[in-house]
């Protein structure tokens, strides 16, 4: 389903090259966890997989379901069906949480050929996912993110993504800012998202995560490249040697 | 008054005193009319307003109003629907009132008969070599309403002032006095068709007691000039809301004078500017504090795309014995393209020691990393900016906190927005 190769990207203002050379397959139903030190790429290359103008990518390609998706904005990705529930969640004043569902989910159904979602439809779905996180729906008459704490922030991108229905989820540190139970509920909402048509990229620091969102394969990254992959095994050897060993042994 | 050489007149100027030659013998007034209308037209002589006059810095009307369109007498402008559905419609039309609507607790006249019999005179212009706007209007008005309403009445269905043209020219006023608690909403709307030259002005005196919400609604076509001008006096334990939306225009100024002249009395400026095109468009406001204990908050926020030009000048004046005053003011500027350009003035003159007084001003652009948010979800590039547009300006026009009111003007935004983004 994803294809990334030989990726190089840089900051855009600063030329600073963060992607050197990334190569990385990901199949339809495989749950592809991200690990790596700070500064190693991770967050770069969620960004540039949902399209972020800030980053360029200047050589290799990202392959979805066959089709390169460079030429295509941040809304056509989305569209087609590429998620990224970010690590820190834009707080917007004035966007009403509910409005912004809305608007987002009826993008998406016209830009793919559906018909709109009335409203009753849209509150029925939303209530259910709330439902599922245990999210108060009082908060949803906020504006979006404004004064939610970390963990509702996590919640409400996990809440977006269950309504949005993406193909591909890509989960940037969705663990940092959770304490334990909150965990437990967003990894019980993403696993009910896992299927045969739908294929995740959890990027974390830490092992923890991926205790409750198990992976079908781990990749190290390090200064911007793959440098070891494995099974879950690999995390579990990265939580007890540290990644000095694997990035060491790269080098 | 001007020292130097008189330059050569502008067409503008004059086209402006030709007319009243023309036209005064078929205005409305008695000698007291007719005197401040030949100090007026005097004062035009001495030329339109440079950015030399202080008041005029940043909109040189000498310039900016090189020329105007002639009467039209044929003009007959038709009523529009009003914005709020069930308001009384007062409509003047191409200059002229057409109709007097019955409403309980308002008496209603024309302003036709309010200069005929002078007692109109003491509201025009007073030889204030600065208020072009009050001359240009003092020469040639003709009509308009006078509402009085009544002590104590509620007047629960808005009033909606409506000053229409078809182009040519048009200068209207619109006096009211709302009597000791009585309680109304008036909008006036400021539109039509064509090149014109629009003057509207409007003195509004509220008695003790009394709240009052007024909401402009300015919406001129791309090549019509609109010269508004609200004065507003305050009495005690007032209310008095001013809301505006200036969508609309070639050339505009909007001044707003305001007297809290009574104690414990409170004003509420909220105002939307949505500028565009080649539009230039000034607001000016000089607030006097001159009673102990009031308060007043002034939030302007303005959008600006293309080449437009905005202007706010707001001047908060705290006389020596309105202590415990309490005025914030704040200006912000969402700006979409690298032409456009907003200047903004706030002025603080504070003669008590015991106030809390405050301004600022931003300009900002559209925040990337709000818009890529938004458009990871699906949003495509122009309708996410139009939501993060109507976020800057929700706050604002929330603070009516008539749900009505609020969506009739949110929708006139998406028109805008449709047209414009």
């Amino acid at each position: 389903m994803l294809e990334i190769k030989n990726l190089h990207a840089r900051v855009a203002e600063t030329g600073t090259e963060i992607i050197r050379g990334l190569d990385l397959t990901v199949k339809a139903g495989e749950v592809a966890a991200i690990m790596g030190p700070n500064g190693s790429g991770k967050s770069t290359l969620s960004y540039v997989l949902a399209g972020r103008p800030d980053y360029e990518v200047t050589d290799g390609d990202i392959l979805y379901d066959g089709q390169s998706i460079l030429e295509m904005d941040p809304a056509e990705r989305a569209a087609a069906g590429v998620f990224l529930a970010f690590q820190y969640p834009m707080e917007i004043p004035g966007v009403a949480t509910m409005e912004f569902l809305k608007v987002a989910i009826n993008s998406q159904r016209r830009a793919r050929g559906d018909a709109e979602l009335k409203i009753p439809d849209l509150l029925k779905k939303v209530k259910e996912a709330a439902g599922t996180l245990e999210m108060d729906m009082a908060m949803l008459k906020r504006p979006l993110n404004v004064g939610f704490s970390g963990g509702e922030k996590k919640r409400a991108e996990i809440l977006q993504m269950m309504l949005l229905e993406p193909k591909l989820c890509v989960l940037d540190e969705t663990d940092s800012g959770l304490d334990i139970d909150a965990l437990k509920i967003v990894a019980d909402g993403v696993n009910a998202l896992r299927s045969p048509e739908r294929a995740m990229v959890v990027i974390t620091h830490y092992q923890r995560l991926l205790d409750y969102i198990v992976p079908d394969t781990v990749h190290v990254l390090s200064r911007g490249r793959v440098v070891k992959s494995g099974d879950k095994g690999l995390a579990l050897e990265l939580e007890k040697n540290g990644y000095a060993g694997v990035v060491g042994e790269a080098a | 008054m001007n020292v130097h050489a008189t330059p050569q007149m502008t067409a503008a100027e004059q086209a402006l005193i030709d007319t009243y030659g023309q036209l005064f013998s078929d205005l409305p007034g008695d000698t007291a009319v007719v005197v401040r209308r030949d100090e007026a037209v005097e004062a035009l002589k001495s030329g339109l307003p440079t950015r030399r006059v202080e008041a005029w810095h940043y909109t040189d009307l000498r310039r900016l109003l090189s020329t105007v369109p002639a009467f039209d007498p044929l003009a007959r402008a038709k009523e529009q629907p009003a914005l709020l559905s069930g308001a009384t419609v007062l409509p003047v039309l191409s200059g002229t009132v057409t109709s007097m609507p019955q409403i309980e607790g308002v008496a209603i006249r024309r302003i036709f008969d309010r200069l005929s019999d002078g007692s109109l005179a003491a509201q025009l212009f007073d030889g204030d070599a600065a208020d072009a706007i009050g001359a240009i209007n003092t020469a040639f008005v003709g009509d308009g309403y006078a509402l009085d309403i009544a002590e104590g009445a509620e007047i629960a269905k808005p009033i909606e002032l409506q000053n229409l043209h078809e182009g040519g020219q048009t200068h209207v006023r619109f006096a009211t006095h709302a009597g000791r608690n009585s309680r109304a909403t008036i909008v006036e709307r400021q539109t039509g068709t064509g090149e014109a030259l629009v003057s509207a002005i409007s003195h509004i005196t509220v008695e003790d007691g009394a709240e009052l919400t007024w909401i402009i609604l300015q919406e001129q076509p791309d090549d019509a000039t609109f010269l508004g001008q609200t004065n507003i006096e305050i009495g005690a334990d007032a209310k008095f809301t001013l809301f505006f939306m200036n969508a609309g225009g070639k050339l505009v100024r909007q001044e707003v004078t305001v007297n809290v002249a009574g104690e414990g009395s409170e004003f509420i400026l909220r105002g939307v500017n949505l500028l565009a095109g080649g539009t230039h468009c000034d607001v000016t406001m000089v607030l006097d504090h001159a009673a102990a204990n009031t308060v007043s908050t002034e939030v302007i926020r303005n959008v600006v795309t293309d080449q437009a030009k905005g202007v706010f000048q707001g001047q908060i004046r705290v006389a020596r014995e309105a202590q415990k005053t309490d005025a914030k003011m704040a200006c912000n500027t969402l700006l979409l393209t690298d032409e456009g350009e907003f200047s903004a003035k706030p002025e603080l003159e504070i003669f008590a020691d015991d106030v809390a007084c405050g301004h600022g001003a931003t300009v900002t652009e559209i925040d990337q990393g709000h818009l890529f948010y938004l458009m990871a979800r699906g949003i495509d590039e122009k309708t996410a900016r139009g939501l993060l547009v109507r976020a800057f300006l929700a706050e604002v026009i929330e603070d009516l906190e008539n749900e009505a009111m609020v969506e009739a003007l949110e929708e006139k935004l998406t028109a805008w927005f449709a047209t414009h983004g």
